[in-house]
């Protein structure tokens, strides 16, 4: 008999899985927007690319989210043989990402009025304003950004609406693998950059195989990587415990390296401070809702019923986080540091909504995000316009007296950070109050522990923020002169969309989070 | 055949084994049975590859060519494990299979251009 004997044709006939074409039409829209752009990146003549890339990359962000607004109702469905699940978690968190990666995309397309350059350099070893650097502006162009950007989003969107743990590994690496390199893409401070993206490449990897591991235990115990398959099989199979507890705790690895949960938040700081403010405000909002949606989904359908299991660790690595975040954040004097370790707290606050297991966690993790995001990239444009020779001003003492010399910036930064103390009236205190509803109503004794540690450690944050508006409006100006640049009309828009926000979510919070609770059933 | 196989996994580990004690045997095989006639050339970079000096970490640049061709030469090496499946099960797969598997090759060729175009491809 020969070998080839041995490889026939497949006995089974061949079936393709059902499509809903509808469902993974906004996936399909940016999918194919990044890949236009690619190909404008190759053929349009250097002077057109900037231009086309921002309109194809906005128009495709525009379109698909248009597509969810319009026809969400009918989109809604297990689709692909269960490896994207859409549902209205999943049509909630791809609106958001879609809408915050549209503010973010915004800010990458920042040159004030085509006066200055982007954050971006066209070649690592170049010097900003060198011939090197013009060379390589001749070369090439820093225009890489918004495809690399629409790849992301892309995985962004199918994290959240992934059906099974194949689909969201390759969703996790779809949209990590391009923030990878817009992270070392600053044309300011090079090494920073460069570094943070190597810290941050090394350190995601081994979340990765953490999460692939993870996923590969918990297929042993189930025999399924389906979500739904495996959450029907905690409830019936027995005596593999020990692969379920572990393979739980591995993809939790995975996924609190994302959303930057201690103990997993040490890269946090450096990147979000090496890698160019733009992609900072962009990863800083958009990864958080991407990750957080799909550890809702792998919490609510596939392990909620062991929650006995990893409950604690959860519970613990919440607590943790919010100390963590907003103790670190009192000794930092980079503002985009003292961002970073406020967003490991917010990670952390977001974690007790979650971890109330129920509902109206759903809807309060939403909303949270909701708030967060877009008032995060806000902020990340505000400190991309404050400049010391050309270069941003991060070192807090330079915004000192800001408030003198550009009041509106000022203000506008005062009210994002009185957000994210948690002031009443603004957002950050209605997405607060909704966390911590959840978790006290649903999730027991912890909940309140939780609760408790968490407004302690709101006030923590609450002195950090006052400090810098403090220091902003009642302290003299000194050191080197600070310039304020004036964005364009993009850049502005993201901004004003992120103060808007603050206000509108914190005054009139009931629309949101009506959508949030409709919108807070899972599907398997 | 008289060898009862106790387990269905026990093929695999004798796999393992056998893969093992390949890699174990040609290696420490060489060291004893193999000649040694030492010259300069024998101590560079087998066949291909970069020189390890200049070392980047020492502030030699390291030409970056090498690693776009292996990138591509990946890509493809991936495309090629997804078409032969692809075509020992054509005739059972239909139109729908051929569709996506166009799809999926013109994906990838768009990554070509690019390639192409940014003068990926050029030597020098």
């Amino acid at each position: 008999m020969s070998p080839l004997a041995l490889i026939g044709p497949p006995s089974a006939t061949f079936t393709p899985s059902e499509v809903s074409y509808l469902s993974i039409l906004p996936m399909l829209i940016v999918a194919g927007a990044a890949l236009i752009g690619v190909l404008v990146e190759a053929f349009a003549p250097r002077a057109a690319r900037f231009t086309a890339q921002f309109a194809v990359a906005m128009l495709g962000l525009l379109a698909a989210f248009a597509v969810i607004a319009m026809r969400a109702p009918a989109m809604i469905g297990v689709t692909l043989s269960g490896a994207v699940v859409v549902d209205g978690p999943a049509l909630v968190f791809q609106g958001m990402v879609l809408l915050m990666g549209a503010a973010g995309l915004a800010l990458m397309a920042e040159r004030f009025g085509g006066r200055g350059p982007d954050a971006f350099t066209p070649s690592g070893s170049s010097v900003p304003g060198s011939q090197a650097e013009g060379l390589a502006e001749r070369l090439g162009t820093t225009t890489e950004v918004f495809p690399l950007t629409m790849f992301a989003l892309l995985g962004m969107m199918l994290f959240p609406a992934s059906g099974d743990l194949l689909t969201m590994f390759v969703a996790l690496e779809v949209l990590s693998m391009p923030l990878y390199v817009l992270t070392a893409l600053a044309r300011r401070r090079r090494l920073l950059s460069q570094e943070a993206a190597l810290k941050y490449f090394l350190l995601g990897s081994f979340s990765s195989a953490f999460f692939l591991f993870g996923a590969a235990l918990l297929y042993g115990y189930a025999g399924s990587l389906n979500l739904g398959e495996i959450g029907r099989a905690v409830g019936t199979v027995s005596g593999r415990g020990g692969l379920l507890a572990a393979g739980a705790l591995l993809l939790f690895v995975g996924l609190l390296f994302k959303v930057g949960a201690v103990p997993f938040h040490s890269w946090t700081p450096d990147v979000y401070q090496g890698a160019p403010t733009p992609v900072t405000g962009f990863m800083a909002a958009c990864t958080k809702v991407a990750a957080f949606g799909a550890l809702l989904r792998l919490v609510y359908v596939g392990l909620a019923g062991s929650r006995w299991d990893w409950e604690l660790v959860l519970w613990i690595v919440a607590g943790l986080t919010m100390v963590v975040g907003s103790v670190l954040s009192v000794s930092q004097t980079d503002i985009k540091r003292l961002l970073a370790y406020s967003s490991v707290a917010h990670a952390g606050f977001i974690l007790v909504g979650l971890l109330a297991i129920d509902r109206a966690g759903i809807a309060a993790v939403t909303f949270y995000l909701a708030s967060y995001g877009f008032a995060t990239i806000a902020a990340f444009g505000i400190v991309l316009l404050v400049r010391a020779r050309g270069s941003e001003a991060t070192h807090i003492s330079q915004w000192a007296g800001l408030g003198r010399r550009a009041p509106v910036l000022a203000a506008g930064m005062g009210l994002l950070l009185m957000g994210f103390a948690g002031i009443p009236l603004t957002s950050g205190f209605t997405a607060k109050f909704a966390v911590f509803a959840a978790a006290v109503a649903h999730a027991g004794a912890a909940g309140v522990v939780l609760t408790v540690i968490g407004v302690l450690s709101s006030a923590v944050t609450a002195y950090v923020y006052f400090r810098i508006v403090v220091l902003m409006f009642f302290s003299e100006p000194g050191g080197a002169p600070v310039d304020v640049l004036r964005p364009s009309a993009g850049g502005a828009t993201a901004i004003g969309v992120g103060l808007l926000t603050t206000v509108v979510l914190g005054v009139f919070p009931a629309p949101l989070l009506a959508l949030a609770a409709s919108a807070s059933q899972f599907l398997w | 055949m008289a060898v009862v196989v106790s387990s269905p996994y026990l093929p695999i580990l004798i796999f393992f084994a056998c893969g093992i004690a390949f890699a174990a045997l040609s290696v420490l095989g060489l060291g004893v049975v193999g000649p040694k006639k030492y010259n300069s050339a024998k101590f560079v970079a087998y066949e291909c590859g970069i020189q390890p000096s200049p070392r980047a970490d020492q502030g030699g640049r390291v030409p970056v060519k090498f690693y776009t061709v292996a990138m591509l030469f990946i890509i493809f090496d991936i495309e090629s494990v997804f078409l032969f499946p692809f075509a020992v099960a054509f005739d059972s797969l239909g139109l729908f299979a051929l569709v996506e598997m166009v799809l999926f090759v013109l994906t990838v060729f768009v990554a070509y251009v690019y390639v192409w175009r940014r003068g990926g491809l050029d030597w020098d």
